[in-house]
């Protein structure tokens, strides 16, 4: 674990940047350059910017489609259930078995998009690592700004390649202001 | 040499400029504001102390709430008898403001799901207060099914629980799908609202004066701090959420139509209501969030984020869908006197010129039909007393329809032994007003409390939140802005 003379546990090296236009330039150069734990922030999602990070597709979407069929699968059960197997309820001398389904889509349709919202709720939650009590980069006292009109990027000790001259002369190159050291603790 | 070869350029530079003053974009955030104005002047509602206005404001609306809840717990104890329903008018303000509140709710999610898709940036500034109204107005919307049932305690039959005699639901009834649809439709536009709301709630922590505040706003914020690793599933969440709220939306005024159309009463009956409802949802809905915006606007000096193209562009949506919602209501005459049913074609001319002919003349053809055709002129949408005054006609209008369509339905149809007329009691008519209190109070609440408008997502929509946005282009960008804003 590297480590500050002041014994303080390394956490990055950050670096500000003065616009979204900067940091999209700079995230491709450490791309470029091979890092794998960095990460960019902004208070804003910026266009293009997974592509400038060269991450892919969220698989999200897979986990919505997941809750969506359970849901569908879900409204099938509540409602068959009771009114083919458990009571068979004659309504108007209308049909109670499978030949109702068409009256049963609304409560599938409706679960389908409960479950699915769910799932798109707490998958973006739960795949960010969230909700935690504190992160490292808050130690950073400029880094308050990211959330009104500051652009940030940092490059963790993590990272297999990183080195504390490389990172900063990467950061620099790049057009990044206020270079850093952030620590863990 | 140097000027023949400069001159050329000058020319068409000049050209394009004029030409550019023209056609170009009005920008969607005037005056050119930058990121932190945007979060000082937003962010700095929730940071002031409460204004006066707010506290008396407040204090008439929470009082109005009052009533309406006194008014409640009254026909609770006493019993639906307080109303005025008899046979054969078994619902009446209960149900006609069920379907106003639910209608209102569906401009929020419109602006939020559909105009996303759709790529209307300019929804970013209006987007938050609107799903705040989603929410509020479903919370009123829902008093009225639970109560109407007499008795209250009882309500959980509406659950999927089968009953002390072993017996479930129906699954097959429209009521039942209505349960679902409706608390479907509020839970998910709960997770969507504070799905965006979540970094604006990290601004406010990030901000935080007070270790409270700090906490308070750190708690619900979860943490986020902007990283493009989080905004990556985050965006992907938002698209997916806002795919799922589209079809919700539409689905749950058809659904609502369906307690109507799935009978057999005139004027009910029939296959056009699930799109009318829907359309005329929309439309009253878009007028409740002008209502409630424009003064908000003026209040906190929100003009350079609420521009007057937004009003422009909500008031065309309301002549939009106004336009379906007066279409829906010439082809239900058509339809009535081409079928050649008597009882359809009585249904409709005595909603002309029955007892309750002054609802349909005022209500419908005035406030619904007649009031937003000034919305074809363009100094009509600009001109902000206007605009009010149409959208209290609509406000009031589509609160009419529906009880022309529920009352005027019920209380003549087959039989002219079984006529009656509804007159609603003073508990009917406090228990509406109540609702407008619980309404107001709950929007005062929240501008008092959370962001009214998405920081995180308006400031998209400046041009330096490009990513290839230079400086070059700033320069070039304000000289073509020298002329006179088009607004």
């Amino acid at each position: 674990m590297m480590r500050t003379p002041s014994g303080h546990k390394v956490y990055a090296m950050a670096a500000e940047y003065p616009s979204a236009a900067a940091l999209y330039e700079a995230a491709k150069i450490v791309r470029d350059a091979g890092f794998k734990r960095w990460d960019v922030y902004s208070p804003f999602p910026i266009h293009g910017m997974d592509e400038a990070m060269g991450l892919g597709k969220s698989w999200l979407s897979a986990v919505v489609l997941g809750g969506g069929i359970t849901g569908l699968f879900t409204a099938a059960v509540v409602e068959f259930g009771p009114s083919w197997i458990i009571y068979p309820l004659i309504v108007h001398g209308k049909p109670y078995d499978w030949r109702t389904v068409p009256a049963f889509f609304p409560i599938m349709f409706e679960l389908t998009v409960l479950f699915s919202a769910f799932a798109a709720f707490f998958a973006w939650i739960i795949m960010n690592g969230l909700p935690r009590w504190n992160h490292p980069i808050f130690n950073w006292e400029r880094f308050g700004r990211a959330s009104n009109d500051g652009f940030f990027l940092a490059i963790e000790a993590r990272d297999p390649r990183f080195t504390e001259m490389e990172a900063r002369e990467l950061l620099e190159r790049s057009g990044g202001e206020h270079i850093t050291i952030v620590h863990e603790d | 040499m140097d000027s023949a070869s400069t001159a050329p350029d000058v020319i068409e530079d000049e050209a394009s400029s004029s030409v550019e003053q023209r056609l170009r974009r009005v920008p969607l955030i005037l005056n050119k504001r930058n990121f932190s104005w945007l979060t000082e002047r937003i962010a700095g509602v929730v940071e002031q102390p409460a204004p006066r206005w707010w506290w008396v404001t407040f204090f008439i609306t929470a009082t109005i709430a009052g009533f309406g809840l006194f008014c409640l717990g009254y026909q609770i104890s006493t019993g639906v008898g307080t109303w005025g329903l008899n046979h054969p008018v078994g619902w009446a303000w209960d149900i006609t403001n069920f379907v106003f509140w639910i209608g209102i709710g569906h401009a929020g999610t419109l602006i939020s799901a559909i105009l996303f898709l759709l790529r209307q940036k300019w929804r970013t500034s209006i987007n938050r207060a609107a799903e705040a109204m989603t929410l509020f107005a479903v919370m009123c919307a829902a008093i009225f099914p639970g109560i109407h049932v007499g008795r209250v305690w009882m309500a959980w039959f509406l659950a999927p629980l089968p009953n002390n005699y072993g017996i479930w639901p129906n699954f097959r009834s429209p009521l039942m799908w209505d349960v679902f649809a409706v608390s479907t439709y509020f839970t998910v536009s709960v997770l969507f609202w504070y799905t965006g709301l979540v970094p604006d709630l990290a601004t406010l922590r990030d901000r935080a004066t007070t270790k409270v505040k700090k906490f308070l706003f750190g708690i619900f914020a979860l943490g986020w701090r902007g990283s493009n690793r989080n905004w990556r599933h985050y965006e992907m969440a938002y698209l997916l959420l806002a795919g799922l709220s589209t079809p919700l939306v539409l689905s749950v005024h058809s659904v609502v139509s369906f307690d109507f159309a799935t009978s057999v009463i005139p004027t009910w009956h029939t296959t056009i209501f699930p799109p009318y409802f829907v359309a005329g949802a929309i439309f009253g809905g878009f007028a409740m969030v002008l209502t409630l915006m424009l003064p908000a606007r003026a209040i906190f000096k929100l003009h350079d984020i609420i521009t007057p193209q937004h009003v422009d562009k909500m008031a065309k949506i309301i002549l939009l869908t106004g336009s379906f919602v007066s279409y829906a209501y010439a082809m239900e005459f058509f339809v009535a006197w081409y079928s050649g049913n008597q009882y359809e074609k009585f249904a409709f001319y005595n909603r002309i010129l029955g007892p309750y002919w002054w609802y349909w003349w005022v209500g419908m053809l005035f406030c619904n039909f007649l009031a937003p055709q000034l919305f074809w002129f363009k100094w009509s949408r600009r001109n902000v007393y206007v605009v009010y005054f149409v959208c209290m006609c609509v406000n009031a209008g589509m609160w009419f329809e529906r009880f022309i369509i529920i009352v005027g339905g019920l209380h003549r149809d087959f039989l002219p032994s079984s006529w009656g007329f509804f007159t609603a009691t003073w508990v009917d008519v406090w228990t509406f007003i109540g609702t407008f209190g619980i309404f107001t109070s709950l929007f005062l609440l929240f501008i008092r409390f959370l962001p009214m408008i998405a920081m995180s997502e308006v400031k998209i929509v400046l041009p330096e939140a490009d990513p290839h946005y230079h400086a070059s282009a700033l320069d070039h960008h304000s000289v073509a802005a020298g002329g006179k804003e088009r607004t």
